[in-house]
């Protein structure tokens, strides 16, 4: 049987967004998806949030036959099964999948937005997405799920606005950037901004794409989602002509491998570079507990969600170490939390990735979620 | 979730929860598929964590309806996570012989929980003692299993070696009950526990300065 390809939706917001940074959006389109039915009390809802090169496009196949980014783990049968959920993922404001991002249209000036969109934080993506919410008609998500970044803005949702979340599940995230972690993104955004076509980010209306800094950005990018050990088991000192060339071509299969992610990431797929540089912004902002005197329980007080939380073994970009915090920061509170530290070789990676304990969790986890829900809504 | 409530609760289960006040804060270290806090959740109206290292366990438990954090007693976790007198009892059953440091994760125990209950098997046991003194042999039974070679019970004790180890760090024992395989006390048991006592529970607290 051939699935029906997915379909995205359009939310336009004409209400103004107050933003973090002082800046105010007038109006905004949200793009999403949904999979699976809201239940007649709309208490079945789950709302996933992507990471920083993720979209809207979650789970089953679009037009183009794309599955979604987390399919393996939505749909179906699946640890998030749209037989009893009905299933929520937005593209972030300042995305460039359809959301209003730098790629739209500034209202004020007729051009395109490029770099004059406004830098938006996680707490903006929250706010802009309880108005998705409210048009959907959902009073409380049953759950709140994302990894990484998504991770971030579960806990800022749960932060924010504690009466709309009923469970919240944060995966392969931390509570606020380490110095390394900004450092990695400021050398991506340098080579961004540096590339001769950046234009000052006025690179579409010059007609060209900062392809070479970007795809450098995704690269160094892309490095920190591995684990030495994967890299080494997958292509240790392999070489691609099979002996030494002495000169500066892709000689070792790590490089080619790595040239590949990047140029598929700034040409094929398309990336906005100036999106790229407010994904990576808006991470590094991320700090819920810096308007707590630096105390993320007292950050995490509010929050009255049911957690789970879960890190990997060789994520060293945001390690268990992290999770270990944000774990920590619950018990403070005599929260509900459950934690799982996944052994994998994948790094960060991993938590995209099929694996045994991952999904188990992940699952039974679910299947309490969904134990909640009214009489006859599982099938 | 119907696995759990078919189930049979074992008498050592039962030992223990008669020895939890209603309402209480509790941790539970090993806390394997969470039978013993789904029980406690239940018969005490008790809250809290269990903790455990195993992967399918921490599934399990997850399953159960338990808040497990998945995680390792050898790493000195339980002060990382948890502040002073956090719980009117932390339980371990059947995992002190586990740990690498018996003696320091009592000690963090008692930091974190007013008091603990404790389960282990007696080495002092008499099959023990006979199989060695007279076969020679590392002992084998149905408390303790396995082969000196892959036993996961590489700190076994006697009740008077953990009763002098409490009595070393001004610990005081509540409450004691000496059973055997099958969870059965014995008149003999209570006169020679050491002897023949096969599985001990404990309640022990600090001694109040």
């Amino acid at each position: 049987m051939i699935p029906t390809p997915t379909i995205p939706q359009i939310l336009q917001v004409d209400k103004p967004l107050q933003m973090v940074s002082g800046a105010t959006l007038p109006r905004y389109e949200l793009i999403y998806e949904t999979y699976g039915e809201l239940n007649a009390d709309a208490s079945n809802a789950i709302l996933i949030c992507h990471a920083l090169s993720g979209d809207h496009h979650v789970a089953g196949v679009d037009a183009d036959g794309k599955p979604g980014w987390w399919d393996g783990y939505i749909g179906p049968g699946k640890p998030i099964d749209t037989d009893q959920f009905f299933v929520v993922c937005s593209n972030n404001l300042g995305g460039c999948r359809g959301s209003t991002g730098p790629t739209s249209i500034n209202p004020d000036n007729g051009r395109i937005y490029g770099p004059d969109f406004p830098i938006v934080t996680c707490r903006d993506w929250v706010n802009s997405q309880n108005e998705l919410r409210q048009h959907l008609g959902i009073e409380q998500w049953a759950a709140l799920v994302g990894g990484s970044m998504g991770g971030m803005q579960v806990l800022q949702w749960a932060i924010d606005y504690p009466e709309k979340v009923r469970h919240a599940v944060v995966i392969a995230a931390a509570p606020k950037l380490s110095a390394q972690n900004i450092a990695f993104n400021e050398v991506a955004r340098r080579a961004i901004m540096s590339d001769p076509e950046f234009h000052n980010g006025r690179f579409i209306e010059a007609g060209t794409t900062p392809k070479t800094g970007l795809a450098l950005a995704r690269m160094l990018g892309h490095l920190t989602y591995l684990s030495d050990d994967m890299m080494g088991n997958k292509f240790g000192r392999e070489l691609r002509e099979g002996k030494l060339q002495y000169n500066y071509e892709v000689e070792f299969q790590v490089e080619s491998y790595l040239r590949y992610q990047g140029e598929k990431f700034a040409t094929k797929q398309n990336f906005d570079a100036n999106t790229y540089l407010l994904m990576t912004k808006a991470l590094d902002y991320f700090d819920p507990a810096a308007e707590y005197e630096h105390d993320l329980s007292a950050a995490l007080a509010k929050a009255t969600a049911k957690f789970l939380v879960v890190s990997f073994t060789s994520d060293w970009r945001f390690s268990p170490q992290r999770s270990h915090e944000i774990v920590k920061a619950l018990l403070d509170n005599d929260a509900d939390v459950s934690y799982a530290e996944v052994t994998s070789e994948h790094g960060h990676d991993a938590f995209l990735l099929p694996n045994a304990h991952y999904e188990g969790v992940f699952r039974a986890y679910m299947a309490r979620v969904a134990a909640e829900l009214p009489q006859g809504d599982s099938k | 979730m119907s696995h759990t409530t078919t189930h049979a609760i074992s008498p050592e289960f039962n030992l223990i929860s008669d020895w939890i006040s209603p309402n209480s804060r509790v941790l539970d270290l090993g806390c394997g598929d969470g039978k013993l806090l789904t029980h406690l959740m239940k018969s005490k109206q008790v809250s809290g964590y269990g903790m455990e290292i195993d992967a399918q366990k921490n599934i399990a438990a997850i399953q159960a309806g338990i808040n497990v954090i998945h995680s390792n007693l050898d790493n000195h976790d339980l002060t990382h996570y948890f502040d002073a007198d956090s719980f009117d009892f932390v339980i371990m059953t059947q995992a002190l012989q586990v740990v690498k440091r018996p003696d320091e994760l009592l000690d963090d125990m008692l930091a974190i929980g007013k008091q603990s209950i404790i389960t282990f098997p007696n080495f002092g046991h008499w099959r023990m003692r006979a199989q060695l003194v007279l076969q020679g042999r590392m002992p084998e039974t149905e408390t303790l299993p396995y082969h000196w070679y892959d036993t996961p019970n590489i700190h076994l004790c006697t009740f008077n070696d953990f009763e002098d180890l409490c009595e070393s760090k001004g610990i005081e024992v509540v409450e004691r009950a000496v059973v055997n395989s099958e969870h059965r006390s014995t008149l003999g048991m209570r006169l020679l526990p050491n002897l023949l006592g096969e599985v001990a529970l404990y309640k022990v607290q600090k001694k109040r300065a």
